[in-house]
């Protein structure tokens, strides 16, 4: 039998951030729990992932990939390693993203073609993660200190009662707010809201399909089906985690420039 | 049976079938001249480029991923020439234990932070593929070699030996109207250094991060990649000789980000071995060679590259002497801008050179319609008023290109 540890109390450095009253969650503190639990639940992780393009029409590009990802002892900091498996003109090529909470990140792109690994401006973490819907914001989570967190209700959304926080942005960005449904019992967002600067909505985030996964030592509740629909062109961009696995031990050398050349095979097969 | 075979033939210990991965494409590329010029004894009229290529890949690692191969091959048929041809992209064997990497064979090798600017990255390169608007990945060739990479925290080292000289493939007189000092000369000769164990080329990297710097040292120790020609011909008929002069180069470059973008730093000193005081007319005297780039992102989906790249030659080359110019300066500037979710590229890359007065610019329009399939569409264009090295030599020889590509 797996091992549920929930996945809130996983995180040393969530409270440091934004100390809320005992007992008492304001609407930062919920965002803190609901980013520790959607986005840095275990030690580490690894997914194999399949996400479809779909337009108005119904026309669909798929892109399949393997994410691992591993938290950092201190704080927030956390590197990411994106494996593409298809389309076939990208197979092979692999990202590889030290975020850093504080500062912009750093991302380097291996390109198999020509064996060449570089660096790459990773400025704008709201321009889309490869072609879809998401943002890279939306991938890997968004500075909570980049907005300003509301409580305003609570409320069921489906069978789950919900926190309803409302996050609206100190400095301009593309979205003049955006409003989240998170569980109260797992604090995974299952549904947000992004309001484009004109405050028409633009972006809908569902959490499809909610499982306690992980192939591991350990499980946590995680969103297996997502889906971030354009709702004012109609594209969407649903992602399934077709496997998870948590707490496998990733090595730290895996996120290094070597990895990025020659994944180890067992973790991108 | 067909598996039992293959693993056979790979000498492949613990092979299994779904360790073995086969890949591939076809691919049809066409570039056309636009200026209206045709080579003299040139070949395929208008046509710079017409081929279809099949791309088999092949790869595969046992379980523990310690032993892993790749083979990567084109068959194609030039439509220009009317010949099929096949060309080994990649072909190694590789083993990793603890820090080791160790690969054999063939391979394609890439250092350096430039972008189409090369200071320390002295693999061969194929410019005749680039300016004819094959895909990028053409203008890299493999290199048959050793290669020893060992990875730790401190410092990473990788090591490449190769006993086999491959020249750069320049553009050729049959497809592109270029300038040619020795065109009245019938007979050339080619003479490659041959594969001695004296001259294996070695190119080391020793590389590691410092301040948020992804630092790196090279050394190189092997010959210049394109020509030097010089006439011959004792008495009798004029011919010239096509020969490969030693060089050694050692360099430095650092990458990190920067002003919300990367800044990219390289340099490199290329020391000419066969001809250190620049006596030696057709051989190129020794330089350096230094690159400074900083890429942004604009906007969403929108990002820049600019570059300053510069040769300074040691000495006053003499007439006659390979390289007219004794200080070289190029800036480019690249634009690239995703559109539709990426399905569509738009991307431009733009080089002047203000010592030359040369210029180059190559725009193009990828579009991904399905999972399989893509296309691309553009254009090499070249100008300058004198037939200086690079770009103005080049100035007939615009042209437009079209490739489309399915994977299988």
């Amino acid at each position: 039998m797996v091992l549920l540890i929930l996945a809130a109390t996983g995180l040393a450095g969530a409270s440091a951030l934004a100390p809320a009253g005992p007992g008492v969650l304001d609407g930062a503190g919920i965002l803190e729990k609901s980013q520790a639990a959607f986005y840095y639940p275990g030690a580490d992780m690894s997914a194999r992932v399949v996400m479809d393009l779909i337009t108005a029409e119904g026309r669909k590009r798929t892109r399949v990939l393997t994410m691992m990802r591993k938290n950092l002892p201190d704080g927030w900091r956390q590197r990411y390693f994106l494996y593409f498996h298809e389309p076939g003109d990208v197979r092979r090529t692999a990202f590889l993203v030290w975020k850093h909470p504080d500062r912009d990140d750093e991302r380097w792109i291996f390109i198999p073609a020509v064996n060449m690994t570089r660096r790459i401006a990773a400025r704008d973490s709201r321009s889309s993660f490869v072609g879809s819907d998401f943002s890279y914001e939306d991938v890997s989570g968004r500075n909570l200190a980049a907005d300003a967190h509301t409580l305003l209700r609570e409320e069921k959304l489906g069978e789950a009662v919900c926190f309803v926080v409302q996050s609206t942005p100190k400095t301009a960005a593309d979205f003049s707010r955006k409003l989240a449904w998170i569980d109260k019992a797992t604090f995974l967002p299952l549904r947000e809201e992004y309001y484009d600067t004109r405050n028409q909505l633009a972006r809908v985030f569902t959490a499809d399909r909610v499982e306690t996964a992980g192939g591991g030592k350990a499980a946590y509740p995680t969103v297996m089906k997502r889906t971030m629909k354009n709702v004012q062109n109609g594209h969407r961009t649903e992602v399934v985690f077709e496997t998870v696995g948590y707490d496998l031990g990733l090595e730290a050398d895996l996120f290094t420039e070597r990895f990025l050349q020659q994944p180890p095979q067992k973790w991108v097969r | 049976m067909r598996w039992g075979a293959l693993c056979l033939l790979l000498l492949w210990p613990g092979c299994a079938p779904g360790e073995v991965q086969f890949h591939g494409f076809v691919m049809g590329n066409v570039a056309v001249r636009t200026t209206g010029e045709r080579p003299p004894h040139g070949e395929g009229g208008v046509f710079v480029l017409g081929e279809e290529r099949l791309r088999l890949d092949v790869s595969g690692a046992t379980a523990t991923g310690r032993m892993l191969f790749l083979a990567k091959g084109d068959l194609f048929h030039d439509a220009v020439s009317n010949r099929v041809e096949g060309d080994v992209r990649e072909a190694y064997a590789g083993f990793r234990g603890g820090p080791l990497d160790l690969r054999l064979g063939r391979q394609i090798v890439t250092w350096g932070v430039g972008d189409l600017f090369f200071v320390n990255d002295v693999f061969p390169k194929d410019w005749e593929s680039f300016f004819s608007g094959r895909p990028m990945e053409y203008l890299k060739r493999g290199v048959d070699a050793a290669r020893v990479q060992y990875s730790s925290r401190p410092v990473n080292l990788d090591l490449i030996a190769t006993p086999f000289f491959r020249a750069d493939a320049l553009p050729s007189p049959r497809r592109f109207l270029l300038y040619d000092p020795f065109a009245g000369v019938a007979s050339r000769e080619e003479r490659k250094p041959p594969a001695r164990a004296a001259n294996t080329e070695v190119a080391l990297r020793v590389s590691r991060r410092a301040a948020g710097f992804d630092l790196s040292f090279y050394g190189y120790r092997g010959f210049w990649r394109t020509p030097a020609v010089a006439a011959s011909g004792d008495g009798g008929a004029p011919s010239a000789v096509q020969f490969y002069p030693r060089l050694v180069v050692w360099g430095a470059s650092a990458q990190r980000n920067w002003l919300a973008g990367v800044i990219s730093l390289e340099a490199g000193r290329y020391d000419s071995r066969d001809d250190r005081r620049g006596a030696n007319p057709p051989i190129p005297n020794s330089e350096w060679r230094m690159l400074a780039g900083y890429q942004r992102q604009l906007a969403a989906d929108l990002t820049a590259n600019v570059q300053v790249y510069s040769e300074v030659v040691d000495r006053p080359p003499r007439s006659g002497a390979a390289n007219p110019d004794r200080f070289r300066g190029i800036a480019s500037f690249r634009l690239t801008q995703f559109v539709a979710y990426q399905n569509w590229r738009l991307s431009v890359f733009l080089a002047y050179s203000p010592t030359a007065d040369d210029f180059f610019a190559q725009p193009e329009i990828w579009r991904r319609l399905t999972n399989r399939f893509s296309v691309a569409a553009g254009a090499n264009i070249f100008s300058g008023r004198r037939e200086t090295p690079f770009f103005g030599r080049m100035r007939k020889s615009d042209n437009v290109y079209v490739t489309a590509r399915m994977d299988l």
